[in-house]
Order: C-alpha cells, then sequence, then structure tokens
C-alpha cells in the first residue's frame, strides 16, 4: 500500500506530464526515497497506481541504476570507477573500502550499515578520485582518509 | 580576457541569488530579447556562429530553425544536464554556480522557438546543483522571469527540474526524452527529430548547459563581439577542463581555439614530477586520443577534427608515460559496455567482447590475433553500423590507442602482462 504522502508526491509529479504513465520514474523515485529500496511489493502498488502492467514498470525501474529492487543499507557508497579516477589510484581506494567493509560491489555489510556500488564518473574529475556517500561528495581521496569518512555513517 | 560565462562565480563556488545575480546585471538581456521578434533571437544566435557545446558542436540557431514556428502548443525545451562524459566536469560548476545564468539563457531559447514548457534534465549525482536550480527557478518564478506574460511580453515559460536515475544513454538526446517520457533510456530513430516530434510527440529543443549559458551575453553584447571572443572561426569562449596527473587539474573559461599544450602546460601547471605526456583524450572518454605530435592543435571544432579527433566537451584526460594504456582503454570500454542501453546487437555484444578481450591481454592472456580482433571491432561498431552514437564514441579511443600505442597492446601480449607499475603519485591539491 502506498503511504498518503507517497501518493501525493507522486501525484505531484503526474501534474506536470500530460499522462500518468509519463511520471513513473519519479513515482519510483518517492517510493524509493520513503522505503530505501522498490521491493516487489511496492513495485505492484506503484504499476497499479500508474495504470500499467507490473512488468511494464519493471522494465524501466531495472533499466536504471540508482533505482534499487533489492534492499540496500542505511548509506550507500557510490565509487567513482570511471577514468580520472582510475588514474589517480581508484584501484587502492576500492582495495582498501572493500576490505574495510569486508564487502564487495553491490553487497550489503551485515550490520546492514553500508552498501557499495561502483558508480560512472561522477563529474569532479579535476578531484579524483571521488566517492559519493548518500548526498555527501568526498573528493581528493586519500586511502588514508576512508576510516573518519566512513565514521560519519552510523 | 572576457570570461562572460564565469567571471561572477564566488570564490567558494556557492550558487548566486536572484538578488546577486540581477545586481551583478542578470536578467538584463530579457529585457532587450522582449523587444525582438523570436525569429530575431533566433537569427542574431546563428549569426553569433554558436556551436553546441554537448560535444556535437552543431549549430544552436540552426539546430532552432528547424522548429515548426507555427505549430500548436505546446512545445518543449530542454537543458540536458545529465553530464556523464567520463572525464568531463565543466556544466557541473555552472550548474552550481550560476542557476540564473542557466535560467535566463533557457528562457532566451525558448522565446526563440516560442516554448511554453521546459525541463532541466539533471544528473543524480549532482545534488548541490539540484538544490541551487531548485531555489533559483523558485526565485525566477517570483520575480516574474518565469511563469505568465514574462516581463509584459506576453509569453509564458514554466519550468520543472527533473533528476536522472543514472545510466549515460540519459545524455543522448533522443534518449533523454524516453527518460523523461518514463520509458527505459533507449535512443529513437531519426528521422523525426526532436524538433519536429521530440518529447510527447511535440516539437522539442534540447541543448546542453554551457550553451544556454552563452546566450544572454550573445543578447546583451551582440554576434560581433561574441565572434571576437575566439582566437578562431569557432565563436565565444569554451569552458576547457584538464584532469589526470597533471600539477593543477582544474577547469577553466578561455578563448576557444587555445592549444592543448597552453591547457596542459599553462593552465594545469604541466605534468607531475617525473611524470611526462604520453597522450590525451581531449573532449572526454569518447574521443580519439591525440599524442605529444598534436600538443599545438587549436582545441576547437574544426581543429580537433583536422588532428583525427573530436572537441567533444573540451575536458581533456591526460596519459601520463607511468599509466598503462591498455589498462587505460579497458576502463573506458568497461564503461561503455555497461553503458550500453542493450537495444542494438552490435553495441550490446560488441562492447562486453572488447571488454573481456582488453581484459585478457592486460592480464597477461592475451593472443597476437587479439590486435587485429581489437581492430576488427572498431571498425563494425564504427559509424553507420550502430543505431546511436554510443558504441562509435566508443570506438574512438580504442582504435587512436592501437594507432598509437600499439608497442604497448604487444608488449602486453609477448611479455603475458602489464610491466606498468601503478604508482600512486602525491597530490598537491586540497579542496
Amino acid at each position: 500500500m502506498l503511504t498518503t504522502e507517497e501518493i501525493e508526491e507522486i501525484e505531484k509529479a503526474i501534474r506536470i506530464v500530460p499522462y500518468k504513465k509519463a511520471a513513473c520514474v519519479e513515482a519510483l523515485k518517492v517510493v524509493q526515497a520513503h522505503r530505501s529500496y522498490v521491493s516487489d511489493e511496492s513495485l505492484k502498488d506503484v504499476a497499479n497506481f500508474m495504470d500499467m502492467s507490473a512488468e511494464e514498470l519493471d522494465s524501466v525501474a531495472t533499466f536504471y541504476n540508482l533505482i534499487f529492487r533489492k534492499p540496500v543499507g542505511r548509506h550507500i557508497i557510490l565509487l567513482c570507477d570511471s577514468i580520472s579516477c582510475w588514474v589517480m589510484g581508484y584501484d587502492k581506494i576500492k582495495e582498501q573500502l572493500t576490505q574495510k567493509l569486508n564487502i564487495e560491489y553491490g553487497e550489503t555489510t551485515g550490520d546492514g550499515r553500508f552498501t557499495l556500488l561502483p558508480n560512472p564518473c561522477l563529474g569532479t574529475c579535476d578531484c579524483a578520485p571521488a566517492l559519493m556517500i548518500d548526498k555527501d561528495l568526498y573528493r581528493n581521496l586519500k586511502v588514508e582518509e576512508l576510516d573518519e569518512i566512513l565514521k560519519k555513517y552510523e | 580576457m572576457e570570461r562572460p560565462l564565469t567571471q561572477h562565480i564566488r570564490k567558494d563556488g556557492k550558487a548566486l541569488s536572484l538578488k546577486e545575480y540581477a545586481q551583478l546585471g542578470g536578467y538584463q538581456s530579457l529585457r532587450k530579447m522582449v523587444k525582438m521578434s523570436p525569429q530575431e533571437v533566433q537569427t542574431l544566435v546563428k549569426d553569433s556562429n554558436l556551436k553546441g557545446r554537448g560535444g556535437a558542436g552543431f549549430s544552436t540557431g540552426l539546430k532552432w530553425s528547424f522548429v515548426p514556428m507555427n505549430a500548436p502548443k505546446p512545445k518543449y525545451l530542454i537543458a540536458n544536464a545529465d553530464e556523464m562524459e567520463p572525464g568531463t566536469f565543466k556544466d557541473r560548476i555552472l550548474l552550481e554556480s550560476t542557476p540564473h545564468q542557466l535560467i535566463e539563457g533557457m528562457i532566451i531559447a525558448a522565446y526563440a522557438i516560442q516554448a511554453n514548457e521546459s525541463f532541466v534534465f539533471l544528473r543524480w549525482a549532482y545534488k548541490t546543483a539540484a538544490a541551487a536550480i531548485t531555489q533559483a527557478i523558485d526565485e525566477a518564478h517570483e520575480a516574474g522571469y518565469l511563469g505568465e506574460n514574462i516581463l509584459g511580453s506576453g509569453f509564458d515559460l514554466h519550468m520543472h527540474l527533473h533528476t536522472g536515475v543514472g545510466r549515460y544513454m540519459c545524455g543522448e538526446e533522443t534518449a533523454l526524452l524516453n527518460s523523461l517520457e518514463g520509458k527505459r533510456a533507449t535512443p529513437r530513430a531519426k528521422p523525426p527529430f526532436p524538433q519536429v516530434s521530440g518529447l510527447f510527440g511535440r516539437p522539442t529543443i534540447v541543448n546542453n548547459v554551457e550553451t544556454f549559458c552563452c546566450l544572454p551575453h550573445i543578447v546583451n553584447n551582440g554576434a560581433d563581439w561574441f565572434k571576437k571572443l575566439s582566437l578562431t572561426q569557432d565563436a565565444g569562449t569554451k569552458l576547457y577542463g584538464v584532469s589526470g596527473k597533471v600539477k593543477k587539474p582544474g577547469a577553466w573559461e578561455l578563448p576557444m581555439g587555445v592549444t592543448l599544450r597552453e591547457l596542459i602546460e599553462e593552465h594545469a601547471g604541466g605534468m607531475q614530477e617525473g611524470l611526462k605526456f604520453r597522450g590525451a583524450l581531449p573532449g572526454g572518454a569518447s574521443t580519439d586520443f591525440l599524442v605529444e605530435e598534436h600538443l599545438d592543435v587549436k582545441m576547437d571544432f574544426a581543429g580537433v577534427v583536422a588532428a583525427g579527433s573530436r572537441l567533444g566537451t573540451g575536458t581533456v584526460v591526460v596519459l601520463d608515460d607511468k599509466t598503462c594504456p591498455v589498462g587505460f582503454v579497458k576502463n573506458l570500454e568497461h564503461f561503455f559496455a555497461q553503458e550500453s542501453c542493450g537495444f542494438c546487437t552490435p553495441c550490446r555484444e560488441g562492447l562486453p567482447w572488447i571488454e573481456k578481450i582488453l581484459g585478457s591481454i592486460d592480464s597477461g592472456d592475451g593472443r597476437p590475433e587479439d590486435i587485429k580482433l581489437l581492430e576488427d571491432h572498431a571498425k563494425y561498431l564504427g559509424p553507420g553500423n550502430t543505431f546511436c552514437a554510443l558504441a562509435p564514441g566508443a570506438m574512438e579511443p580504442l582504435q587512436s590507442a592501437l594507432k598509437y600505442f600499439r608497442e604497448d597492446f604487444e608488449r602486453h601480449i609477448n611479455d603475458k602482462g602489464c610491466a606498468y607499475e601503478m604508482k600512486i603519485a602525491p597530490k598537491t591539491r586540497s579542496h
């Protein structure tokens, strides 16, 4: 079941476009913002609300890498794996990060604190290497700083 | 030297409010604009020789001229702020620091094609920009620059921010339209071109952020002034950037047509200690390498094409002599393979194959015939063989790497592995 708040936000997005279905990406974003990911159950609820089949909506949902169709941790780490970051030492950052968290890409720590994902270019190439945790961008990363950064997220 | 687009950027990079922007002359161009007819604005921009700053370099005024002016409402205008080309970070600067400059430029473009609805398509990762644009749109509404009857002209314009949920494909004009329509971001067949049948089947113009930001200055100062900003025949200034192991990576607004040497040696401070310049992608991941013999190439649209590459986004990624070119290209092809939308076969199947071959060569399992195999792919995934420009773009760094760094590919195969030691050089800059 979608909450009243979710429905309000989805309806706001629908008002901008000429027909309902066009707001389906927005609708998925709304649900994800409230529930951290889009479960099968939520997907069906959104599809119902948008007058779409669940299959059609899922074909859209699974196309976009930042719509999460599986449970994620409380914080999402997006590590930039594109060219400038690679040149500036991405490999070392990745190695340290996966060791510290004891997870690989696509996995969530046992305590549900972090999900680690690779991300294409974060658009801050003059300050590479870079990563994002939730809404926060960290640039000019050094391996020694990782502990301090991770500590901020519980 | 004039730097119209970046002259008012604050030292801390924080967004200028409407009040601050207006005090610096912001939104003045609209008062001039409303005294002109839409056709006059189009002609002015065509005369200015402004070419799209998103990578393709097509004449902005000419692009607008394909919009049928007598088409019934609505028409759409879209800012492509989905900056996802690896190595590119120029639009982020404009979006975060001067969101009102973008809005002012969008109002001019919308007026020129008489579009009453507009969207800013912003990539998910640009959180600071999202906040800045949201606030700027609200402020512009309150001040009467957006909404109904702008400055008493009878012209209406509504503007919405749409933040994406990933995928490089969204930067492709027609895939962006599909994404805005709530579909998978796959490209559309052309024709019909978006100017005639774009968003929701309506006439639509999509322009890059930097392109829009040029417009207020063209309206304020005229076409000739804009042309004179440049050192070459391609008009205006350009936001150039340099990343990689140079002393001072960064972005700078400079006259169009500065040389690659000036960018790297003067503005970026030259290579880091102990490293030599080996090559560079002049305008993002999907451009051919330039090498030492090209350092004096003028970085404008025609100049870079003459050197066998493309200006692209004008943000240079530098390859140094201690970084493995095979690994470099493998990183690029991994990106393209991952970001292929999967719609057409050569791209969907070819790119992962290329990534695997490069992986084998890099890890010492390469065979001598692999080089030929890569060259064949570069041909079969080239222009004309795929549905959109993603795969041909992906082939540009590959084919040029095989040309300029061939001995590195051969050595990997002969030595069964990579001889480069990826040393992480000390950083010289902190933010």
